[in-house]
């Protein structure tokens, strides 16, 4: 194990940079998608409703892997062989998208049922003393539906940073898809998968502290 | 009791609502004066909670007319926001931004649309709460106030944006009988001050005391309106008859 961890560290390191790379992309684009889906969803508009809830029911009724693979394979060969126009993506910029649509869906709903959670009478208060619907929003609503989004945004993020692995299969060097090159070169599966497995320990495990810390840092009316 | 000016401030015809199939107000009219007093009566699901948030549009209604300080509710093309601002309105469960504390629920409206900066604000807020009897609570979060205390402040908050009508929505049902008094007493206060105010209560007592008129609401009706006296201890219609008898 220490053999693999002086030959191969360096590459492993790397290759978990990727991975976090392809995760905070993927996070950063999903928060995106989130945040624009979500509010649609609690918005009066039904057709904003209806977007939001097909978009929804596609992603989770879709599995990843064949999402990455429609993205990377599907999506270019459509539009050079079917639209005519060359296109190309890379494994870095299909891996994103796909994460993003995935985690932006879940994120979307865990939005939806965050502002939701806040009592109507919060934006009716707002409301009567003539700030706009934007603005109580902005200034009441989003900082409670927030703090009670938190940890299940946290943990949206670390299935997110897990499900980073799955892209291994459309060839982006990240940190599964390199070990398994370890692998084939040493053929050592045990010490490198478990070397793998704690590395991912050591980020989601930092994370989820941070995010705790985060939550009691925002938390107003928890009794201490 | 305050005198009251000739001058219309809300003036309410014929006005109808509907949530779906229920329809809630049938048939409401009525006009309240500047400096009056109106005390909204009558048994639950009588409408009555809806006709006041009708009156700052909380509520959309379907036909009818509700005029308020000149503005027609009904038109879809008045700054509703604008409207809003000098109508305060005063919730049954308080409402209070749960993320802020006392100071800065007082101060957030008056800030953010830009009636005062920020000291300014704070002044008129710190002033606010000395009337309702609560300097002290400036810094505490709406979780560490009690009933009575959050209601006083959620007034306090209302009262920052200088409004000309307040409208009062069962601001005492949710409180412990022991704090119903200080909400009370700060609401007779601007009674007495000539505030125009619409308060939808039960409590009966109160209504006789301070408001210059009762009205009581039956099924999306007004049954009975008229000076407190009359339609407390001298109602005509038997619905009316029969709903103080059970009261009082």
């Amino acid at each position: 194990m220490i053999n693999i961890l002086t030959v191969y560290g360096q590459l492993l390191i790397k290759a978990l940079g990727q991975t976090l790379l392809l995760a905070l992309l993927g996070l950063f684009f999903a928060c995106i998608l989130g945040i624009i889906f979500g509010i649609m969803s609690v918005l009066k508009s039904k057709v904003c409703r209806v977007i939001q809830q097909v978009f929804v029911d596609i992603i989770r009724g879709v599995p990843m892997i064949v999402l990455a693979f429609f993205i990377y394979f599907g999506v270019p060969y459509a539009f050079n062989n079917l639209l005519g126009v060359r296109m190309v993506l890379t494994a870095l910029q299909a891996g994103t998208i796909a994460l993003a649509l995935n985690c932006g869906a879940y994120m979307s709903e865990i939005i939806r049922a965050g502002i939701q959670s806040v009592d109507v009478g919060q934006m009716e208060a707002a409301r009567s003393l003539g700030l706009s619907y934007w603005r109580s929003m902005y200034r009441v609503v989003m900082p409670q539906a927030i703090r009670t989004m938190i940890p299940t945004i946290i943990n949206q993020f670390i299935i997110t940073l897990k499900d980073t692995s799955i892209l291994s299969v459309i060839g982006f060097p990240e940190l599964v898809n390199t070990a398994k090159t370890v692998v084939a070169n040493t053929m050592d599966s045990f010490s490198v998968w478990a070397i793998v497995g704690v590395m991912y320990l050591i980020v989601i495990t930092t994370l989820s502290k941070v995010a705790k810390a985060l939550e009691r840092r925002l938390s107003y009316d928890r009794k201490k | 009791m305050t005198v009251r000016s000739n001058n219309v401030k809300i003036h309410v015809s014929h006005l109808q609502k509907s949530f779906g199939d229920l329809e809630v107000l049938k048939d409401i009219s009525t006009d309240i004066y500047e400096g009056e007093v109106v005390v909204i009566l009558g048994p639950s699901g009588s409408g009555k909670s809806t006709f006041l948030r009708c009156l700052n549009r909380l509520e959309e209604f379907q036909s009818g007319e509700v005029v308020v300080d000149g503005y027609n509710m009904a038109d879809k093309k008045i700054d509703i926001n604008k409207v809003r601002e000098n109508i305060g309105m005063v919730f049954q469960h308080f409402n209070l931004f749960n993320n802020l504390n006392v100071l800065k629920n007082l101060m957030l409206a008056p800030v953010d649309l830009k009636k005062a900066d920020k000291e300014t604000a704070k002044k008129q807020a710190l002033a606010m709460l000395e009337k309702v009897g609560l300097s002290d609570k400036a810094d505490a979060y709406p979780h560490q106030l009690s009933g009575g205390q959050k209601q006083r402040v959620a007034i306090a908050r209302a009262l920052c944006m200088n409004p000309d009508i307040m409208l009062f929505d069962e601001p005492t049902s949710a409180l412990d009988p022991e704090m119903v008094g200080e909400v009370l007493q700060v609401i007779r206060q601007l009674a007495a001050e000539g505030m125009t105010m619409v308060i939808v209560s039960h409590e009966i007592g109160f209504a006789r005391e301070v408001a210059d008129r009762a009205i009581f609401m039956d099924g999306g009706y007004i049954v009975e309106e008229g000076t407190p006296e009359e339609v407390i201890l001298n109602p005509k219609e038997p619905r009316a008859i029969d709903f103080f008898n059970k009261v009082l």
